[in-house]
């Protein structure tokens, strides 16, 4: 891929770079990437909105790094270096976090060191940051951020309302509501996933299925 | 002392299974799980990483850390990049039909998040190393059996009929839903004794 040059960047496309990462490009829904954190946090809100904010910064700032650094880090060690870059940022956040909110960093656990090894970070270094300029890898790291901590609301958001019948912990249905406890487990995590993609392919299918019925009504 | 190693096992084998149970190594889960072969032998090179790292993430833990806590996550991740490197080397020399078979998924396991895991709390349960290389073996070979499940299943469903949106990955979440579902059962080993 021929780099753009800095002239060529202009708002339009840095802006098409930030939206694609929301939906067309969702990071969970189309390209099914960042699994691992993904389930494992996802059991109420408050938790994935945590994970959101957390992986954003380390996507953004180790994108911000690589693609200043690209000109001059050897394509054989590449990899290496944009491991160690994320490792530094997720340190960052790891003792931030432990500092600031006790709570939820006890809650989340592993799962925030873990955030070095989220394929998301590393293919968006490999993929888009080591070969465009600053601005745009900006663009689209914020972009990919901003998808995946929607994906992860979607999943806790509904998780939690189904599986403890409350919404950032506030009591939603009145106690005669009888959670459905499956979803806060594991199960739950894969199943509704499940579901999710299921929903997403289907409204691709009608996308691409629209043309032909019309095609199929104007020859009745 | 035995009884206690063989819970170890037990634990991180089948009732906290690492892929079912805590959604680690979700990406060769669902990635690799397509033929049943392939699937079992990247179940047994993941085991052998997870005994070396192990070994190293104690030794690690020994000398270097207490010096320097915030090199931990570094430390490790280039203890595991190397350990990965390193295998890839030997199966290269040893076995070239066996490295052509693995193709891609074997530098991939780098990106494990159950290796990272693994060396991570052994850290923060502070295992010896006896108990750390049990934790290993059990956490490896319950990746193996969930990886090995999954294909079987993946298989069967390939030739059965199903409608084509659910096709992919949505089924193979699902089906991830179930077997899960299935090792929860194994909570009970630990009330009953």
């Amino acid at each position: 891929m021929a780099e753009s040059r800095d002239a060529d960047i202009n708002a339009q496309r840095l802006y098409a770079e930030f939206v694609k990462g929301i939906w067309k490009e969702n990071p969970v829904f189309v390209m099914v990437l960042g699994m691992c954190p993904m389930m494992a946090v996802t059991n109420s809100a408050i938790n994935a909105i945590a994970m959101g904010v957390s992986t954003a910064f380390v996507l953004i700032g180790s994108s911000l790094l690589v693609s200043l650094l690209r000109n001059l880090i050897p394509r054989e060690v590449r990899i290496s270096t944009y491991i160690i870059i994320i490792a530094t940022f997720v340190t960052v956040v790891d003792f931030t976090l432990q500092a600031m909110v006790p709570a939820i960093h006890k809650e989340l656990g592993a799962f925030i060191s873990l955030i070095v090894v989220n394929c998301l970070i590393l293919g968006r270094q490999e993929a888009f940051a080591s070969r465009h300029p600053t601005r745009l890898a900006l663009a689209d790291a914020a972009g990919m951020a901003l998808g995946f901590a929607f994906a992860l609301l979607c999943l806790g958001a509904t998780r939690e309302i189904l599986g403890s019948g409350s919404l950032f912990g506030r009591s939603l249905f009145g106690e005669h509501y009888e959670p459905w406890v499956i979803m806060i487990l594991p199960p739950g995590g894969f199943i509704m996933l499940g579901l999710i993609l299921l929903f997403f392919n289907w409204m691709r299918q009608r996308k691409t299925m629209r043309p032909a019925i019309a095609a199929e009504e104007v020859r009745r | 002392m035995n009884s206690n190693l063989l819970w170890i096992f037990i634990s991180a084998c089948l009732v906290n299974n690492f892929t079912l149970y805590y959604f680690l190594g979700l990406c060769p889960f669902f990635g690799v799980s397509g033929r049943l072969k392939t699937a079992f032998r990247l179940g047994l090179a993941t085991i052998f990483v997870m005994v070396i790292t192990s070994l190293c993430a104690s030794f690690l833990n020994a000398f270097i850390l207490p010096y320097a806590p915030y090199l931990k996550l570094i430390s490790f991740i280039v203890v595991i990049a190397s350990t990965v490197q390193f295998v890839e080397m030997v199966i290269r020399k040893l076995s070239p039909a066996l490295f052509r078979a693995l193709g891609i998924f074997l530098p991939l396991i780098t990106t494990n998040c159950a290796i990272l895991y693994l060396a991570l709390t052994q850290t923060s349960k502070e295992l010896s190393v006896v108990q750390g290389l049990v934790y290993a073996v059990g956490a490896g070979s319950g990746f193996t059996i969930a990886l090995v499940l999954m294909a079987g299943l993946r298989e069967e469903a390939e030739l059965s009929s199903i409608p084509a949106v659910i096709k992919g990955t949505a089924l193979n979440m699902i089906i991830a839903g179930l077997l899960s579902m299935a090792f929860m059962g194994f909570a009970g080993l630990f009330s009953a004794a």
